[in-house]
Formats: structure tokens, C-alpha cells, sequence
């Protein structure tokens, strides 16, 4: 029989050298006079192990990694002849990091061929939009709303309500947009969804076409994810091809077309009202709501817009009904989050899961702790807007609202791991000199502020006036936070916040000796 | 030695060619900026007015998003671009010395191109490999587990 060997095409494991593993097993296959057929999957998410290759074998796929060009002529030997192999890690699907997940929005993510829609289908695929089409509108939303999903890009705003709002709206035209824009540091969940499983995005947005009777969809991919670009384009041709895309879709009355357009490097286009100013072939300049954009968004037409992960997580709630979903999490927060550990984190990648796990299971169990060997002195939860967590936090459990309490936010599930080595006032910094890079200049109090913010801080650092100077970056958080429109701004000061209350001692000179020497 | 460069040269035939071809997509101006850089490099100054009456826009609203977006380039880079993440899962990582390493060993800051206009080095936030960090992508190609040797090795390869 034919060899059947899955190497990751996914960004990830290409920047640690997947093509040349590809390669090398194309080689290796030839010296031996065997055909074989090379698969390019997406990433299952265990980056650690990346190049992660795998074989299919009766029993299951047997997984190898991480694998260097070097490695493979003894791994192909293993993989012929089903023998042993330091970097053997067993079947797949039994690798403990991978099996203690609830993968349901990643169910296929790292297993089908990416490009292949019949894959797409024989794991499952396209179940959702076929109920979808014999259902009512109102029984779609009825679906969506009691699955309790909220935005996943962030916000955690109620899909079905925000879809319902749509549906609701009268106009000749509407318009359903994917906020790929996903610019946080140690997110990359849309990416590789849309590397590894893209036609479940199209799924999803296809069946918010259908409840609320849009025409036209768009997702905007941010310009840093060229391969996203392309392997959403060929997904989206495959779709078209099949009749998945464009006029009577799954042989129904309803017509539904998807468009990639790409960003430019611009932060606050993940903003989703600068991001509908950036389709429109403008300055992603934040505007202000009301309107919505649901009542008035792309063209100024009724827009559903939602991030990646929220169409995502779509097809599963259609094909196994709300409830199944609903019965993961915790209180408010249903379903399961794609959570990222990022950073210096020994076991980094993919954990999806239910909501309610604690930060410090994530950092300590799940992310193993730093690559260093050095102990977790912070983490960032939440990009570069989210607070940062000391270990005395590490008991917050993944949930929307237990993060707010704490003055924070589980933004986009992005977790990234910081030994002691961490100088948090640098961080803080940071925090105000990306929001200056980054500001679209509407606000004044994000425009100006984040630049005085930096300013302060470097002052503090040089001990100059600490306690005042502490004082007035209070004083200038409060302003940002309350004088923004959108979250850049507004919620910049979170990391700049929690770095000051929970690692004081970065701060310049402990203040009663300042107070003592002045 | 003249270096070949991988872009067409200028020409306001080509120009015209590339915008007409997207000129009549609904909000076709970063579609239209991102064709004219892909061509030539980076977005030629006579190419703006250009835009401005194929979209039936004013000048200064295409010369406001040729400005506000990171991306489009005024002039072209060097031959070569390493694009260096400085977001934070790379900073927890290592990414600030191996940033001023790269900075050292090509006598140049970053956002700088080098005298001898072989190498553009470029801050960039986040190419969502996170978990792999440090991060970088030389030209199309991304790097991941940057250490002291891959950095000096991606910057040999650049000058080369």
C-alpha cells in the first residue's frame, strides 16, 4: 500500500522548517524506490513538536516530531516499517496535550488535506449549512442564541443577538465580514484555522448569509499572513467550483459570494468599524457607534461582522445543535475557547477548551511553564490591550467575566509567558509606545496621551519624581480608558495598569524611600 | 556591480494598466496600492494623482491612505527584507537582544535600509508564530526559534 505521510503546511511549522521536511520525505522516498503520497495538513497546535509529521497506519496516524531535514532518513525507516524512533510520539490523536482538549471548533484542524473540500466533507463538513438550508431564519438565530457563543474576536458580544439585529434590518443589500485581522501578539487561532481548516470559515459565514440574507461576504486577512491569504483563496475557488459559493447555493434560492481583501499593517484595522472604513478603501479610522454595523456597516449597508473563530465555531452548532455546545463552560461563557500559549512557554500552541479551566492550570499544567527553566513571573492574557496576571491571579478561572472582576480581559485567548527575567515597567512602556505606533489619530486622548504615557513612564524608570509621575500615568489611563472610542485607547491602559498594581517594585525607587530621601 | 532588482521600473503605461484592472471593485484603494507595490516595489508618487481620477477621489484622500497604513512603501526597500517581530510573545522570548544584534551587525537601525541598499530591516508586530518564538520572515520566508546563530546566519544570507 501506498504510504500516506502528513507534513504541516501551516505558517507555523513552516518557519521551523516543514518544506524542507517535505522535501527531505519526498527524497527519502525516492532513495528507496517506494511511492509515497505527501499530505500538507494544517497544524494540530503542538508547536513544540513542530515539524510534526505523521503516517497513516491501520491503527490510526502515528505522529513524529519535532523533525529536522536531518532526521528524516531514520524516520522514514520507522515510518516504513512501523519500528521505534526517539522522536516516535504514538498515535496522534493519543497525545495526551492534544486528547485532554475539547477540539470542537478545531475538530479537523491538523487532520484533513486543507485544499481538499471532499475531506472537508468525509470529517464532517458542510453538515451545518445543509440544516441550516431547511431551516427558518428565526430557528437558525433561535440555534445560534441558545448555543450562548459570544464574539470571539474579543468584545464577547452575542452572536445571535448581533445576527438577529441584521436579519431584522431592511435593505437591498447586506453584508456578512470575517475579522481576520487577528494582530494580537500570541494569537494566531484564525490563522490557523484559516491555514488548516479554511472551509469551515466559509461554512460559518455562508450560514450567516443565509440567516440573514446577505449577498456578499468579505474577509479581511491581515497583510502578515500571506499563507492565510492563500490558502483561503483556493478554498474559497474549491467552494465556488462545488456550488458551495456563488448563485444557488447547495441547490437553494440563496446566493452567497466570499472576497479575501488584505490589510496593510495597520493594528486598529481589528477595530471591526476601522476595519469596514479599511474595505471601504480608506483610512482605518475608528468611528464612532451608534450606528452599529449592523444597522449600518460595510457601504452603509447592514454588516454581521465577527471574528474567525465565532464563524468557526458556527457549523458545529448547526450540525449538533445548540445544546451540545451550550453544555461546555461556565456561567455566561458557553462553549469552548481555541486558548494560545505564546511566548516563553515550554508546551506552546492550540488548547482548545471549555471555558473554566484556571489561568494557572493553562500556564503552569497545560503550558508546562517557561522554555528557560525559569519560574512565571507574568503573563499577558489577552493581547496587547489584556492585563498582565501574577502568579497570585494564576486561580482566575477562563471566563469573560471572572477576567473583568480581575480588571482584565481573555481578549482573543492569547496567553503569553514571561519568566522572572520580566522588567514590567519596560512592558508598561511598551504598552503606551505600541498604542502611539499604532493609534489611527481620532482620539486625542489615545493619539497624544499614549506618546505622554511613554514619556511619564521613562521618566519613572530614570526615578525622576517616581510618586508623582506614577500618579499622573494613573491620572492619564483614566482619561484613555474614558475618552476613547474604541479599544486601543481605551483599554491600553489594562496592561499599563496591572503592571504598575501587581509588579510595583519595577517602578523606579520603592516610594517611601523616595519620600524618605526627598 | 549593479544588483538586479526583482520589480518593474516606473512607468506610468504599466501603472495605468494595474489600476484600470481594479478600478472597479467596490472600495478598490488599498486593493489597487498593494498591485502597484507588488509591481514596482513600492508606490511610485506619479501613480497617486492616477489613482485618485481613476477612483473619482480627491489626491489628498489617496495620499491619506497611502500614509496611514505601515505597509505601502514611498521608496523602494533593499534587496532583501528581514522583518524582525518585536510584539510582546517574542519580547518574553528573547526578541529584544537578537533585535539589537541584528541592529549591530548590520551598522543600521531598525526601519533603516543599509548603504548599500542590500538590506531593509523592519519591525513588524506579530506574524502570529508565538509559539515559536522569536520570530522574523526574510523577504516571503518566515523564520521561527530565532537564536544568536539562525539571526546571524538570516543576516549572512541577506547581505549575500
Amino acid at each position: 500500500m501506498k504510504m500516506r505521510v502528513f507534513v504541516p503546511r501551516d505558517a507555523g511549522a513552516l518557519a521551523v522548517g516543514a518544506d524542507d521536511v517535505a522535501a527531505a520525505m519526498k527524497q527519502a522516498a525516492h532513495a528507496r524506490g517506494l511511492d509515497i503520497t505527501i499530505i500538507r495538513n494544517g497544524s494540530r497546535g503542538l508547536y513544540w513538536l513542530e515539524p510534526m509529521v505523521e503516517v497513516a497506519t491501520v491503527k490510526g496516524r502515528v505522529a513524529y516530531g519535532p523533525v529536522s531535514p536531518a532526521d528524516v532518513p531514520s524516520v522514514f525507516d520507522a515510518m516504513a516499517s512501523n519500528g521505534s524512533h526517539p522522536l516516535r510520539l504514538g498515535l496522534a490523536d493519543e497525545i495526551p496535550w492534544l486528547k485532554r482538549q475539547t477540539r470542537l471548533t478545531f475538530t479537523r484542524c491538523g487532520v484533513i488535506d486543507p485544499r481538499s473540500l471532499e475531506d472537508y466533507r468525509a470529517y464532517g463538513g458542510y453538515r451545518g449549512l445543509a440544516r441550516a438550508l431547511s431551516l427558518a431564519p428565526e430557528a437558525i438565530l433561535a440555534d445560534v442564541t441558545a448555543s450562548g457563543l459570544r464574539g470571539r474576536g474579543g468584545a464577547g458580544f452575542p452572536t445571535g443577538i448581533k445576527w438577529k439585529t441584521v436579519a431584522d434590518a431592511q435593505a437591498d443589500r447586506k453584508y456578512i465580514v470575517c475579522n481576520a485581522d487577528e494582530g494580537d501578539s500570541g494569537t494566531f487561532a484564525d490563522r490557523m484555522i484559516m491555514e488548516g481548516d479554511p472551509f469551515v470559515l466559509i461554512e460559518g459565514m455562508t450560514i450567516a448569509a443565509v440567516t440573514v440574507g446577505a449577498t456578499k461576504g468579505y474577509i479581511y486577512i491581515r497583510s502578515e499572513y500571506p499563507h492565510a491569504v492563500v490558502a483561503m483563496n483556493a478554498a474559497i475557488s474549491a467552494a465556488r467550483r462545488a456550488g458551495y459559493l456563488g448563485e444557488r447555493i447547495g441547490n437553494c434560492s440563496h446566493c452567497f459570494d466570499l472576497e479575501v481583501r488584505v490589510g496593510a499593517g495597520a493594528y486598529v484595522c481589528g477595530e471591526e468599524t476601522s476595519l469596514l472604513e479599511s474595505l471601504e478603501g480608506r483610512r482605518g479610522i475608528v468611528r464612532a457607534k451608534p450606528p452599529l454595523p449592523a444597522h449600518k456597516g460595510l457601504f452603509g449597508k447592514p454588516t454581521v461582522i465577527n471574528n474567525v473563530l465565532s464563524f468557526a465555531a458556527i457549523p458545529f452548532i448547526l450540525a449538533e445543535g445548540a445544546k451540545a455546545y451550550a453544555d461546555f463552560g461556565m456561567g455566561r461563557s458557553r462553549g469552548t475557547m481555541p486558548i494560545q500559549l505564546a511566548g516563553n512557554v515550554r508546551y506552546g500552541g492550540l488548547f482548545e477548551t471549555a471555558f473554566g479551566i484556571t489561568l494557572g492550570e493553562l500556564v503552569d499544567d497545560v503550558g508546562g511553564g517557561t522554555f528557560t527553566g525559569r519560574p512565571v513571573r507574568a503573563v499577558q492574557v489577552g493581547g496587547p490591550l489584556g492585563a498582565y496576571f501574577p502568579r497570585a491571579l494564576f486561580d482566575t478561572p477562563f471566563d469573560y467575566e471572572a477576567f473583568a472582576t480581575r480588571d482584565g480581559l481573555i481578549g482573543h485567548g492569547g496567553i503569553v509567558v514571561f519568566d522572572d527575567s520580566v522588567d514590567m515597567a519596560k512592558q508598561a512602556r511598551f504598552a503606551m509606545e505600541f498604542c502611539a505606533i499604532e493609534s489611527c489619530g481620532k482620539c486625542t486622548p489615545c493619539r497624544i496621551g499614549s506618546t505622554r504615557g511613554v514619556e511619564t513612564i521613562d521618566k519613572i524608570r530614570r526615578g525622576e519624581r517616581v510618586a508623582d509621575n506614577v500618579a499622573l500615568v494613573e491620572d492619564l489611563c483614566n482619561t484613555m480608558k474614558f475618552g476613547s472610542l474604541c479599544a486601543l485607547g481605551g483599554f491600553t491602559p489594562y496592561p499599563v495598569m496591572s503592571a504598575l498594581k501587581h509588579f510595583r517594585e519595577d517602578f523606579g525607587p520603592a516610594p517611601m524611600r523616595v519620600e524618605a530621601a526627598e | 556591480m549593479k544588483m538586479t532588482s526583482a520589480y518593474e521600473p516606473w512607468s506610468e503605461a504599466r501603472g495605468d494598466e494595474i489600476i484600470s484592472e481594479h478600478a472597479t471593485l467596490d472600495g478598490a484603494t488599498l486593493v489597487i496600492l498593494h498591485a502597484l507595490q507588488e509591481a514596482f516595489g513600492y508606490v511610485p508618487e506619479p501613480a497617486i494623482p492616477m489613482v485618485a481620477s481613476a477612483l473619482n477621489l480627491s489626491r489628498a484622500e489617496v495620499h491619506g491612505v497611502f500614509t496611514f497604513y505601515h505597509d505601502f512603501r514611498k521608496q523602494p526597500a533593499g534587496r532583501h527584507v528581514i522583518k524582525l517581530c518585536r510584539a510582546e510573545a517574542c519580547q518574553a522570548a528573547g526578541g529584544d537582544a537578537l533585535a539589537a544584534r541584528a541592529e549591530a551587525k548590520l551598522g543600521i537601525a531598525i526601519g533603516d535600509t543599509t548603504r548599500d541598499e542590500r538590506v531593509t530591516l523592519e519591525p513588524i508586530y506579530c506574524l502570529g508564530l508565538c509559539a515559536t518564538a522569536p520570530s522574523a520572515m526574510l523577504d516571503s520566508r518566515l523564520i521561527g526559534r530565532l537564536d544568536e546563530a539562525r539571526i546571524d546566519a538570516l543576516i549572512a544570507e541577506a547581505q549575500r
